[in-house]
C-alpha cells in the first residue's frame, strides 16, 4: 500500500507539510463553515430571507451550497477520495450525484404540484 | 503444470489479467460501494421529507421554534445551539478517526489506540445528545389544540409570544380516568391523558381576553394579491383581512384576531396535544415528527453501529491483531463508514434544522 497523500487543498492555494497538518487544516475550515451556517440560521438577515432565486430564499441556497462544500471536503480529505484513482472516484461520486439529483428533482416538483391541487381544488391545466 | 497452462500471449498487457484498475483492495472497494447504496437510502428518506414538506409547505413547523432547548438551561431560548454542538462533536470525532487512520499507516499502534478511543467517546456523546433531543421533542413545549381536521392551534398573547396551555387553562372538576385494557373491554384503550383536557383549555381561553390563536397558514404576498383583478383573489383578500391581524408580515405564520380565535377553538377544536409522537404533533403537521423520528433515528442507529465497529477495531488494535497482520487497513475501512455517518449528519443538519 502506498501512503502518499496529496497535501494541497483549494486547488493548490494551501499546501500542508504533512497529512496530519492537512487534517487539522480541513477541520478548521469545516468548523468555520459550520459556525457561519449556525450564525446565519440564528440571525436570518432580512435581505437573504426576502430575496429569492429560483423560488427559493437566498439564505436556503447559501445553506445548501455550504453543505455541499462541507460534503466535498469530508469525502475528499477525511475519506481520502483525493488520493484514490480517477475511476474509483467517478464510480462512487457520479453514480450517487446523478441518482440523487434526479430523485430530488422529480419528488420536489411532484410535491409542489400536489400542494397546488390541495390549495386550489382544481388542476390548473387541461389537456 | 507448465504444459497445461494456455499461453495467450497477452501477459503483461491491459487485458492480460492481474490488473488493478481501481487500485483499491477488495474490502475497501466494497466499503465504498456499500456507502454509495447507503447514501442512496438516506437520499430517499431526505427526498421524501422534501416531498412532504413541499406538499404541506404552508403547514410545516419552523425548526428554530421546535428545537430551542439546551441542557441545564431552563427557560432560555437557545435555537439550534445544541444541534450545532452535536455537529461539532461529530466532525471532531471524524478528525480523531482520520488521525487514527494516519497513525495506522505509520504503524504507530499507541497513537491508533488513543485516537480510536477518542472517536468512540465522541460517538457516544453524540448518541446521548440525540436521545436528549428526542426526549425534549417528545415531551413538548407549549402544548396546542388539534382540530377535527387535524390542524394545530397554537396559543399566543397580544405581542405574538407563545403561551403555554398550563398558564391559562382552568382546572375543572372531573372524574375521568384513563381507560386501560385492564378495566374494560380488553381490546380497547383510551387516548393519552394530557395535563389539561380540551374543555379546560377552552374555559381558560374564553376567560382570558388577551389570548390569540394561530394555525399553520402563512401570510401571503398581500401587495400582489390586492393588486390582482381576479374575483377569487378579491375574495381571498377579504377573507384574510377578516381573519388575521398580522397581514403585514409576509411569510410569517398568520395570527387570528380574537373573534376568529374563539370561533376556531370552540367550533373546530378537538383535543389537547402535548409534545409529539407518530400521530399527533404540537409543533405542526404530524409528518414532521414522523420524518424527524425516522431520519434522525436511522442516522442515530448508524452512529450506534459505527461505535460498535469502532470498539471492535479498538480492541483488535489493543491486542495487536493489525500489528501482526502488518497493516492497519481495517481501521481505514471502518473509518470510511464513520466519516460517512458524519457526512449524512451534515445533510440532516441542513435539511432538518437550517433550511
Amino acid at each position: 500500500m502506498a501512503h502518499d497523500h496529496k497535501l494541497q487543498i483549494f486547488r493548490g492555494l494551501v499546501k500542508f507539510k504533512s497529512n496530519e497538518r492537512k487534517i487539522w487544516g480541513v477541520f478548521t475550515f469545516l468548523s468555520i463553515v459550520t459556525i457561519i451556517e449556525v450564525a446565519l440560521g440564528i440571525i436570518k438577515p432580512e435581505f437573504l430571507t426576502e430575496n429569492r432565486f429560483l423560488a427559493m430564499r437566498l439564505l436556503n441556497w447559501i445553506f445548501i451550497v455550504l453543505t455541499l462544500v462541507k460534503a466535498y471536503y469530508i469525502t475528499w480529505d477525511f475519506m481520502h477520495m483525493r488520493d484514490e484513482v480517477r475511476a474509483l472516484r467517478r464510480a462512487v461520486v457520479w453514480t450517487a450525484i446523478f441518482l440523487i439529483c434526479y430523485l430530488v428533482l422529480i419528488l420536489l416538483i411532484e410535491g409542489d404540484y400536489i400542494f397546488d391541487v390541495y390549495k386550489n381544488n382544481y388542476i390548473k391545466f387541461s389537456f | 503444470m507448465e504444459a497445461t497452462v494456455a499461453q495467450t500471449g497477452t501477459e503483461g498487457k491491459t487485458w492480460g489479467g492481474g490488473n488493478r484498475p481501481l487500485n483499491a483492495s477488495y474490502g475497501k472497494m466494497m466499503m465504498w460501494f456499500f456507502i454509495v447504496s447507503d447514501a442512496l437510502t438516506f437520499s430517499g428518506f431526505l427526498a421524501s421529507y422534501g416531498f412532504s414538506r413541499f406538499k404541506f409547505i404552508d403547514a410545516w413547523p419552523i425548526a428554530d421554534e421546535v428545537f430551542t432547548h439546551f441542557p441545564f438551561l431552563h427557560g432560555v431560548d437557545a435555537p439550534m445551539y445544541y444541534v450545532a454542538f452535536m455537529t461539532f462533536i461529530l466532525i471532531f470525532s471524524s478528525v480523531t478517526m482520520v488521525l487514527a487512520v494516519d497513525a495506522g499507516h505509520k504503524m504507530q499502534k499507541n497513537k491508533v489506540i488513543i485516537y480510536l478511543f477518542l472517536t468512540v467517546i465522541g460517538g457516544l456523546i453524540f448518541v446521548g445528545s440525540q436521545a436528549w433531543e428526542w426526549a425534549t421533542f417528545i415531551k413538548g413545549d407549549y402544548g396546542a389544540v388539534e382540530t377535527n381536521g387535524g390542524k394545530i392551534l397554537q396559543f399566543l398573547d397580544k405581542d405574538g409570544k407563545r403561551v403555554a396551555i398550563g398558564d391559562f387553562a382552568v382546572p375543572l372538576p372531573s372524574t375521568a380516568k384513563t381507560h386501560t385494557e385492564g378495566n374494560g373491554v380488553w381490546y380497547m384503550e383510551g387516548g393519552t391523558t394530557t395535563t389539561f383536557n380540551y374543555e379546560e383549555v377552552k374555559e381558560g381561553f374564553l376567560a382570558n381576553e388577551n389570548l390569540l390563536i394561530r394555525d399553520q397558514e402563512l401570510v401571503p404576498d398581500m401587495a400582489a394579491l390586492r393588486a390582482s383583478d381576479l374575483e377569487a383573489d378579491k375574495q381571498e383578500v377579504a377573507r384574510l383581512e377578516r381573519s388575521y391581524i398580522n397581514l403585514d408580515e409576509i411569510g410569517e405564520k398568520a395570527i387570528y384576531n380574537r373573534e376568529m380565535s374563539v370561533d376556531k377553538l370552540v367550533n373546530d377544536g378537538k383535543l389537547v396535544v402535548e409534545g409529539a409522537n407518530l400521530k399527533h404533533n404540537e409543533y405542526g403537521t404530524p409528518l414532521f415528527a414522523d420524518f424527524f423520528f425516522f431520519i434522525t433515528g436511522f442516522h442515530g442507529f448508524h452512529v450506534f453501529s459505527g461505535v460498535i465497529f469502532n470498539l471492535i477495531i479498538f480492541f483488535n488494535v489493543v491486542i495487536g491483531t493489525y500489528e501482526k497482520r502488518g497493516q492497519y487497513e481495517m481501521v481505514e475501512k471502518v473509518g470510511l463508514y464513520w466519516h460517512f455517518v458524519d457526512l449524512v449528519w451534515v445533510f440532516v443538519f441542513t435539511f432538518f434544522y437550517l433550511v
